[in-house]
């Protein structure tokens, strides 16, 4: 019972200056009472039904009260039921109401995601006014440069992905021989698998809660082919985007704050926001931006070690590669030095390898952790490593879709048992999802009927993207006081900026931390979103903010120019 | 070093969390498929793995969202009605990218605007879009509304028992107390109204026992659409209340959950689902908002499902006149649905209640039976030997016999010496007498194995 109600009760206890839980309940549970026996409803129906509920109702009560061990409250009539109603109502206009901010769970309050913070609601606000008043900032559209949503801003879906997905939503169409005109063969023939795969054909029914058995086997194939180790269904866990499936860990690792994860600063946010909302300590690890967010293993056994002096037991490493948003590929060099310190130290190694498909140079390659472990000669009875994957990233960016997995290795039988009941509890991922899934880890191949379509969308979409982050890090590096990181992989850049210190006591003044308050004047002004680099973290007295590389090829130099012309009146006004 | 994942080290809550819908009878029922048995799946809510087919508009419509090149093709009405194009180019238009757009974390603002319709013309009161979140499915938002309200292990939720696992397993997962309250299994769990007056009345008393004990009320009505009885349809708690008038319209907070899972629609595997907030002061809104924005957003076909599911085809639509004959068929594949449903409802009651020491109510209005099954003294006894729950027991040497899957009612709670176990009515209806029958066989076999007085006059 909350505080609120006990303290409003007493405004109605004719006993006004006791003010113990005990009376206010007791009070409380005798005004119900009296208030069921004596309402009057105006429907007049009393029947058996009623009876039976006031009394389910009065039974509700008192296991409640003998569930907290206090006496029952004696009979005497204490009101006059005549006014029992208005004062009821009296009281209760009194009161807390049950759900308000203060009485939410603490962990609520506490988190924190910036991708979808205070800029972007202001940025939809202008949206708005942007609509109902045309002309009324000096920009015609908001360019939404904060949140790795490729189609939202024009990047068109993969065909035969789209294809597939149709076709298993609605399969009647497998069965005309029209379809053969509008769709391509092996898109029918891919579908047919698929379908078949599913118990009944039945895409609308619940899955096994791990995910449709036909397609873990798919997806587990699919890692098998990219990393020339074999991979197994049964570790493969479907989900609804990659999200759940890290929140997932989350509540397995995490018993009590004194639990911790350590986790990149720079971090993408659902890293803090699911520590925090399962009640765990982040311990966190630098990037070190002047080796391009170079991943150090002494900055990693540095923090461990302090996090373990102030009793923190440290149960994972969160690795996020390619970076988010950062945007640097790790060199399989590092990657072997990582799984040799969490196979030391006793730590799951949860790796975000959700850009696996991102990355736009040609020195670097992505290694999954896993295939890194076991080229190293470590197998499941060494490590724990847990591989997060999604389809709304890559170049398929279907965000909408929200499919991903995870998979598991290292883990017992007791354990997993665990993950799945948990998994159970939602019933399963949405099964178009699943579907996606599995076609990103096996798309067309050669000799397929769309193959050469499919390449060419997929290297059109890649190398685009490519060209869009090479001309964005140019451009932020041609700005004073402005550098940028090799953009290597991933959807981001995260530029620095020295704001001179006039910036930053104007951002004091007005309550902002100064990164935000460059963010807020640059929306102001151009129409453009990006984050602040305090949503991610960052060595304290350094500012950035993420910017992404997904607005459409044709749109860049505007954003570029609008952006440069913004900083240089920003320095300008601000310059000591 | 213990490993990091050691059992012993994981997060008691999730070891403390049980779910029966896919728990030891689940895992049991799955190995006897993989061994090549024929087992019948009746322990989830899961219409077309049992054979119902889909509505054919929304997949019509949602099949074109997935793939918009073909609104494009002059061929793309040789497959496709000239409704559910329009209806596919209404929310592409809605989405901002498509079906691989992440939308709003609250759901796609058109189509929380068609919910929001929906529940004026049920109800008779408007709503606002800005207090409806659309989620993967119902489950999710259970979910998020109970992470938000627990804080620790003095919070009470007050559940009904038997309750759907879902509650008392996500109570436990976020460290929350359960605080049961029993229906009453002989005035039908509380279901049985004679009269649509009769229902209102009680659903009134309760709410104002939320009133008076300043309690939210969650509102599970995801089986608003499977009300068998015409003459009985089905009434929101957010009706009743505002029918009330204040003080309790202004101040009884209630949020209701709804789903594409259930009735005639039974679309399980596309996770579309909504709740919809009443009295939450806007604080507490943002406060939810947040967290749903962590997750980013909810899958988008599944918000198309839900935006068709409460905005379906109706006379008086212009697309209605030029699809007379496909609507025709549209209704009266509903109506078949709902009308098997009900008939595959009675001949399981009948043939529950024709078995030696079951007694089971009519299922009203959900997909679920609950027959009770008086368990002799000596089965009792032998599940404890055998280290089980005697429902369990009984339940699993059903599985084994006969191959029928089911749920212990241990699962849902259930009173003290009280068995119970749970099936869907969803077996086809072809298949049901044959299912009934052989659960019969079994049943009768099994009393009489262990009833006291059959085993000594065997002797």
């Amino acid at each position: 019972m909350s505080a609120g109600r006990c303290k409003a009760s007493i405004d109605f206890s004719p006993k006004p200056k006791i003010q113990t839980p005990l009376v206010s309940r007791d009070t409380a549970s005798l005004i119900t009472k009296r208030f069921l026996r004596n309402i009057k409803p105006s429907y007049g129906s009393s029947g058996e039904m009623r009876r039976f509920v006031t009394e389910k109702a009065r039974r509700v009560l008192s296991s409640y009260l003998l569930s907290s061990s206090r006496s029952q409250p004696s009979s005497s009539s204490l009101l006059p039921p005549v006014a029992l109603y208005s004062t009821a109502a009296a009281m209760a206009s009194k009161l807390n109401p049950p759900v308000t901010v203060e009485t939410l769970n603490p962990k609520v309050l506490k988190c924190e995601y910036a991708v979808r913070g205070k800029i972007v609601t202001h940025a939809q606000r202008l949206q708005e006014e942007l609509q109902t008043q045309p002309g009324s900032h000096p920009f015609d559209e908001i360019l939404y440069c904060n949140i790795g949503n490729p189609q939202s801003l024009g990047q068109q879906p993969i065909t035969f992905f789209r294809e597939v997905l149709a076709l298993a939503d609605h399969p009647t169409l497998l069965d005309k021989s029209e379809t053969a005109a509008l769709f391509s063969s092996d898109s029918i023939q891919r579908a047919w698998e698929i379908l078949d795969g599913i118990p009944g054909r039945a895409t609308g029914a619940y899955s096994h809660s791990q995910g449709v058995k036909g397609l873990r086997d798919a997806i587990a194939a699919g890692i098998a082919a990219r990393d020339g180790f074999p991979s197994n269904a049964d570790d493969i866990f479907l989900t609804d985007g990659a999200s759940p499936a890290v929140h997932m860990m989350m509540q397995l690792l995490l018993r009590t704050e004194k639990d911790g994860i350590l986790c990149p600063i720079p971090q993408y946010p659902l890293y803090s926001a699911s520590i925090a909302l399962h009640g765990g300590s982040l311990v966190p690890y630098y990037l070190d931006e002047a080796t391009g967010w170079g991943l150090e293993t002494s900055e990693l056994k540095k923090q461990l070690e302090e996090a373990r002096s102030k009793g923190t037991t440290v149960r994972a490493l969160v690795i996020i590669n390619p970076g988010n948003p950062t945007g640097q590929v790790l060199a399989e060099e590092n990657q072997r030095q990582i799984v040799e310190f969490c196979k030391n130290e006793g730590l799951v190694l949860l790796a975000d390898e959700v850009y696996q498909e991102n990355i736009y140079v040609d020195d670097k390659s992505f290694n999954s952790f896993k295939k890194i472990a076991r080229s190293m000669g470590y197998g499941e009875e060494d490590l724990a490593v847990v591989s997060f994957q999604s389809v709304s990233k890559g170049y398929y960016g279907e965000c909408g879709k929200r499919g991903g997995y995870m998979e598991i290795t290292g883990f017992s039988a007791d354990v997993r048992e665990q993950i799945y009941k948990v998994a159970s509890v939602n019933l399963c991922s949405n099964i178009s999802g699943q579907i996606l899934a599995s076609l990103v880890m096996n798309p067309p191949k050669v000799g397929d009927e769309s193959y050469e379509s499919y390449m060419a969308e997929k290297d059109g979409i890649l190398e685009s993207l490519a060209r869009r982050a090479k001309a964005l890090e140019d451009a932020f590096n041609s700005m004073e006081g402005v550098t940028c990181n090799r953009a290597e992989g991933a959807m981001y850049l995260f530029p620095r900026i020295h704001l001179p210190r006039k910036a930053i006591d104007a951002a004091t003044a007005t309550n902002n931390a100064p990164d935000a308050f460059y963010c807020q004047r640059l929306l102001e002004a151009t129409g453009i979103v990006v984050v602040p680099g305090s949503g991610f973290g960052q060595v304290p007295g350094t500012w950035h903010f993420r910017c992404t590389i997904l607005p459409q090829e044709d749109k860049i130099p505007a954003i570029i120019s609008r952006f440069k012309a913004f900083h240089e009146s920003f320095m300008s006004e601000f310059s000591n | 070093m213990g490993k990091p994942l050691d059992y012993e080290l994981i997060n008691e809550n999730v070891k403390k969390t049980a779910y029966a819908v896919r728990g030891e009878l689940y895992l049991r029922a799955s190995e006897l498929q993989k061994e090549g048995k024929k087992i019948i799946f009746t322990n989830v809510g899961n219409p077309h793995a049992l054979g119902q087919k889909p509505l054919t508009f929304p997949r019509q419509v949602v099949a074109l969202c997935q793939a918009p090149f073909l609104l494009d093709d002059p061929n793309v009405g040789l497959l496709f009605p000239a409704d559910a194009i329009a209806r596919a180019k209404h929310y592409l238009a809605l989405t901002s990218g498509g079906l691989g757009a992440y939308s709003d974390s609250r759901g796609i603002p058109g189509v929380r605007k068609e919910v929001a319709e929906f529940i004026e013309r049920r109800d008779g009161y408007p709503t606002d879009p800005e207090l409806i979140f659309l989620t993967d499915g119902a489950s999710k938002g259970v979910m998020q509304m109970l992470n938000a309200l627990i804080r620790n292990e003095n919070d009470g939720i007050l559940v009904p028992v038997p309750q759907y696992p879902l509650y008392s397993a996500a109570i436990t997962l976020y460290g929350g107390s359960l605080v049961p309250y029993y229906l009453e299994e002989e005035a039908n769990w509380g279901l049985d109204f004679n009269t649509i007056r009769q229902s209102i009345a009680s659903a009134r008393e309760l709410l104002q026992f939320c009133f008076m004990e300043n309690l939210a009320l969650l509102a599970d009505e995801v089986y608003q659409q499977n009300v068998y009885q015409d003459e009985r349809p089905f009434v929101s708690a957010r009706k009743v209340l505002f029918d009330m008038g204040p003080p309790l319209s202004k101040e009884v907070q209630l949020i209701s959950f709804h789903t594409v899972s259930k009735g005639y629609w039974g679309e399980c595997g596309q996770r579309g689902g909504y709740f919809e907030m009443t009295n939450l002061p806007p604080k507490t809104v943002d406060e939810i908002y947040k967290v749903a924005s962590i997750a980013l957003s909810p899958n988008v076909p599944g918000q198309i499902f839900m935006g068709l599911m409460v905005n379906p085809l109706k006379p008086g639509d212009i697309s209605y006149l030029n699809t007379v004959n496909w609507f025709f068929h549209f209704l009266l594949y509903s109506k078949t649905i709902l009308e098997s449903l009900r008939k595959r409802a009675h001949i399981m009651t009948d043939g529950f209640n024709s078995c030696r020491n079951v007694v089971c109510n009519f299922t009203e209005g959900a997909m679920y039976s609950f027959p009770q099954i008086r368990l002799p003294a000596r089965a009792i006894e032998a599940a404890k030997i055998a280290g089980k729950a005697p429902d369990v027991f009984y339940c699993l040497k059903l599985l084994e016999d006969t191959g029928i899957s089911t749920v212990p009612g241990s699962g849902f709670g259930q009173k003290d010496g009280v068995f119970h176990l749970r099936t869907t009515i969803l077996p086809a209806e072809e298949d049901m007498p044959a299912i009934m029958e052989s659960f019969k066989k079994f049943n009768d076999s099994f009393m009489e194995q262990y009833e006291d007085y059959r085993g000594y006059s065997r002797m």
